[in-house]
C-alpha cells in the first residue's frame, strides 16, 4: 500500500502544454505514472507526443475524466490561472489534485480552499513538489530515482529536504513521500498525511519536516500524541533565522505560537517524536527504529 | 516549498496605509508625509490647526520612544519634525514623518481582517476597547476580543459586518458607521490582496464620527502581478544594498550578520544549511552564516555565477558553503555550473569555497570539481562535515 497515490492512479496534467508541464510529463511517464490526458481547452482534441507515448489534450478536467477515468491532476498552470484550475478540478470531482505552481497569492488559495470544503477533492499544495509512491506512481517533480518502495511514509513541507532526506533513506524505501508545500494556506497537512500513514499497513515509521513559520508542526505534535502509534521522527528547519522573519503580531495571536523552529522542536519532542539536529542525524534517528 | 526566509508579505508604512484605506473610502483625517522639517511646516500650514507629527518606523512602541509629538501650529510641527527625523526607534531610523490633524478622542475601538493560516481562513478581529497594544487585551481580557471567521468564498457583505460588530458589542450609536466602515476596510483587505488590514485606533470624535486614526497593511508580493501599482510601495531607502542587487537578479536572498557565505537549492535545504553552519561555527568561536540564498532547482553557470558575486560583494564572507543536492537538474550539471561560474568571476573569486554535492550522478559532480582542481574549492562529501570546513575556514 502507499497513500493517497498508487499503481492504479490514472493522471492528468493540467498545463501539460506548458513548458515545466511539457518537461515534467515526461519525467512522470518516465517514471511510470499512468499519464491519461492533458487539460487545455485551445488546444483539446489533439495529442501530445513524449518519446512515443502520445498523451490526448482535452478541453476541461471534466471531459478528462469522462473520457479516461482519470482521478489525479496535476497542475501546472501559472500563478495567475492556478485559482481557475484547481476550482476546474474541484468542481469536477476529481479525487486528488496535486498543485505545483509557485507564487499562487494566498487570496486565491484560500478562495479554492473555501471552495472545496463540503467536496470530494483532496488538494495537495500549492508551491509543492507534489507526491511520489516509488515503483508505483508520481505526480509532481519529485525526481523518480533517488530512492525506491519502501516502509518509510514521508511528509514535508519543503521540497529539497524532501529530496535529502530520501536519499539519505534510499536503501530502506519509502511507501510515499509527499511534499505539502510552504505557502501559509494548503490543502494537505502534516496531520492528513500522519493519519493517512498511521492508517497504511505498508507504512512502519514516519519521517515528519518542518520549518518555521507557522503552528503546523505544533498541532502536528498535538495529533501524533493523540493518534499515531508508529514511530515518528522530526527535522525542524530554521532555527538560526533571526526573530522577526516569521510573522507579525496579530498573526501570533491567532496562532498562539511565535513559529520559532525550538517552539516546534519542543513541542514535537513533548509529543515523543526524536527530532534531529541535522537532516543526517535525522536520518540516522530513522535508522535506528528501522534497522538499516 | 516556502520562500525560506525572505518574506512575501510587505508591511506598509503609516502613511501608505492611510492613503491606502483612504482610496477605498475609509474615513480618516487629513494628513501628508514629510522627508524634512520644511515639509512638515507646509504640511501642517494647510492643515491650519493643532497636528501631530509621527515617525514612519515599521515597528510597534514609537509613541513611548519619543516618536509621535503634537504642534499647535506650524512652526512648532517643523521643530518636532526636526526632532523626530533621525530618530532611532527599535533599530528603525526613522527617514519620514506624518503630519496629520490631530483629533480628540471620545472613544478608540479596535478593528482588524487577517489571513489565519492555522485554520486556513480570513479573521475580522474587533473590540471597543482599543487603542492598547491588542497582544495585551487578547492575553488579559479575551472575552472583550471577537474573534469571527470570514468565508474566503463569500467575503464580508453588510450582513456580515453586521455580525461581527454586533459580536463585538460596539455601541448603538456608531453601530452603523462602523458596520459601513467594516465593509470598506473588506474592500481593502480584499482588493489589495493584503494579508492584515488592522485599524488601532478606530476612534469616535466628540461629534461621533468615526475615523481611522492608525493602520497596519500588510500586502501579497505574489499579488503583484495584478497589482502593479504596489511596487510603488517598497521602501528602497532602507534596503539592504546586497539585498537589493540580489532581488534585481532576481535571487532569494536575505543578509545576514556571519561570515559564511551560503548557496544552496531550495528554501528549505538552505534554511537546514543555515543551522548546519551554525552548530559547527559555535566550535570555532561563534562563527555564523552570513546570508540566506537560494538559487533553486535549476542550479544554471549563470545563476551560480550571479549568486557567488552577490556574496562575494559581502565584505564579511570569509568563506563560501554551496549545499546543492541535484534532483532533477544532476550534480554534474551543477559541478559545470559550479566551474563556470569561477571562470565568468574570474579575479573576482578570492574567498575559499566548500562544495557539497549530494544526490542524482554524485559521482561524476565531484569527478568533474575534482579535475578542474580550482585552488579555490574544497569538496566534502557530507553536509555536516563542509558545514564545520567551512566554518573552519572563515574563523
Amino acid at each position: 500500500m502507499s497513500i493517497f497515490l498508487n499503481e492504479n492512479s490514472k493522471v492528468i496534467v493540467q498545463g501539460m502544454t506548458g513548458s515545466e508541464g511539457r518537461k515534467h510529463t515526461q519525467r512522470m511517464l518516465a517514471s511510470g505514472t499512468a499519464i491519461v490526458g492533458g487539460v487545455n481547452p485551445k488546444k483539446a482534441g489533439e495529442n501530445v507526443d513524449f518519446d512515443g507515448a502520445s498523451v490526448p489534450v482535452f478541453g476541461s478536467v471534466s471531459d478528462a475524466m469522462k473520457e479516461t477515468g482519470a482521478d489525479v491532476s496535476v497542475i501546472f498552470v501559472p500563478p495567475a490561472s492556478a485559482k481557475g484550475a484547481v476550482i476546474e478540478a474541484v468542481d469536477a470531482q476529481i479525487g486528488l489534485a496535486v498543485v505545483i505552481t509557485e507564487g499562487i497569492p494566498v487570496h486565491d488559495s484560500t478562495y479554492f480552499w473555501a471552495h472545496a470544503q463540503g467536496g470530494s477533492t483532496r488538494i495537495i499544495g500549492p508551491n509543492c513538489p507534489g507526491l511520489i509512491s516509488p515503483g508505483r506512481s508520481n505526480a509532481g517533480i519529485i525526481p523518480a530515482n533517488i530512492t525506491k518502495q519502501g516502509k518509510i511514509g514521508l511528509v514535508s513541507k519543503s521540497g529539497t529536504l524532501t529530496y535529502q532526506m530520501m536519499y539519505e533513506l534510499r536503501d530502506i524505501g519509502f511507501s510515499t513521500a509527499i511534499g505539502i508545500g510552504g505557502d501559509p494556506v494548503i490543502g494537505t497537512t502534516h496531520i492528513d498525511a500522519l493519519q493517512a500513514f498511521q492508517d497504511d499497513p505498508e507504512t512502519e515509521a514516519i519521517v515528519m519536516i518542518g520549518e518555521i513559520g507557522g503552528d503546523a508542526e505544533e498541532r502536528a505534535a498535538d495529533f501524533v500524541k493523540a493518534n499515531v502509534t508508529k514511530p515518528v521522527v522530526g527535522y525542524v528547519a530554521g532555527f538560526t533565522a533571526p526573530e522577526g522573519k516569521t510573522m507579525g503580531h496579530a498573526g501570533a495571536i491567532v496562532s498562539g505560537s511565535a513559529g520559532t523552529a525550538q517552539a516546534k522542536k519542543e513541542a514535537l519532542e513533548a509529543a515523543g517524536v526524536r527530532v534531529g539536529k541535522t537532516p543526517s542525524e535525522t536520518a540516522r534517528l530513522m535508522r535506528e527504529i528501522v534497522g538499516s | 516549498m516556502g520562500r525560506g526566509l525572505r518574506s512575501l508579505f510587505v508591511d506598509l508604512f503609516e502613511y501608505q496605509a492611510r492613503d491606502l484605506l483612504a482610496s477605498h473610502g475609509v474615513p480618516v483625517l487629513p494628513g501628508g508625509v514629510a522627508e524634512t522639517p520644511d515639509q512638515a511646516e507646509a504640511i501642517a500650514r494647510e492643515i491650519g490647526q493643532t497636528v501631530v507629527v509621527k515617525a514612519q518606523v515599521k515597528t510597534g512602541g514609537r509613541g513611548k520612544a519619543g516618536g509621535v509629538k503634537l504642534a499647535d501650529d506650524a512652526a512648532e510641527a517643523k521643530a518636532r519634525a526636526q526632532d523626530i527625523l533621525g530618530l532611532d526607534i527599535k533599530g528603525h531610523i526613522t527617514h519620514k514623518v506624518m503630519v496629520a490633524q490631530a483629533s480628540d478622542i471620545a472613544e478608540e475601538y479596535y478593528f482588524s481582517y487577517l489571513l489565519d493560516r492555522g485554520n486556513r481562513t480570513f479573521l475580522a478581529m474587533a473590540s471597543k476597547e482599543g487603542g492598547m497594544e491588542i497582544e495585551q487585551l487578547a492575553v488579559e481580557r479575551p472575552e472583550a476580543l471577537a474573534r469571527i471567521p470570514v468565508d474566503a468564498s463569500k467575503g464580508v457583505d453588510e450582513a456580515k459586518a453586521a455580525e461581527i460588530v454586533d459580536a463585538a458589542g460596539f455601541p448603538a450609536e456608531v453601530r452603523d458607521q462602523v458596520i459601513a466602515i467594516a465593509v470598506q476596510l473588506w474592500d481593502v483587505f480584499s482588493k489589495e490582496d493584503a494579508t492584515l488590514v488592522e485599524v488601532n485606533p478606530l476612534a469616535k470624535a466628540p461629534d461621533g464620527t468615526v475615523l481611522a486614526l492608525d493602520a497596519k497593511v500588510t500586502l501579497d508580493e505574489n499579488a503583484s502581478f495584478r497589482q502593479p501599482e504596489h511596487a510603488a510601495l517598497e521602501d528602497a531607502a532602507s534596503a539592504d544594498p546586497l539585498e537589493a542587487a540580489a532581488k534585481e537578479k532576481d535571487l532569494n536572498y536575505v543578509k545576514l550578520d556571519g561570515e559564511v557565505g551560503i548557496i544552496g537549492n531550495g528554501a528549505g535545504l538552505v534554511m537546514s544549511t543555515l543551522d548546519v553552519v551554525a552548530y559547527a561555527g559555535e566550535e570555532f568561536g561563534g562563527v555564523k552564516p552570513a546570508n540566506f540564498l537560494d538559487i533553486g532547482g535549476g542550479a544554471s553557470a549563470e545563476v551560480m555565477a550571479n549568486g557567488l558575486h552577490i556574496i562575494l560583494g559581502d565584505p564579511a564572507v570569509k568563506s563560501v558553503f554551496v549545499n546543492v543536492f541535484g534532483g532533477i537538474t544532476a550534480c554534474d550539471a551543477v559541478a559545470n555550473g559550479i566551474v563556470s561560474a569561477l571562470g565568468i568571476l574570474g579575479d573576482e573569486a578570492t574567498k575559499p569555497l566548500v562544495v557539497r554535492l549530494d544526490g542524482n550522478n554524485v559521482e561524476e559532480g565531484r569527478r568533474i570539481l575534482a579535475e578542474a582542481n580550482h585552488p579555490l574549492v574544497t569538496v566534502v562529501d557530507t553536509m555536516d562535515g563542509a558545514a564545520r570546513r567551512a566554518a573552519e575556514l572563515a574563523a
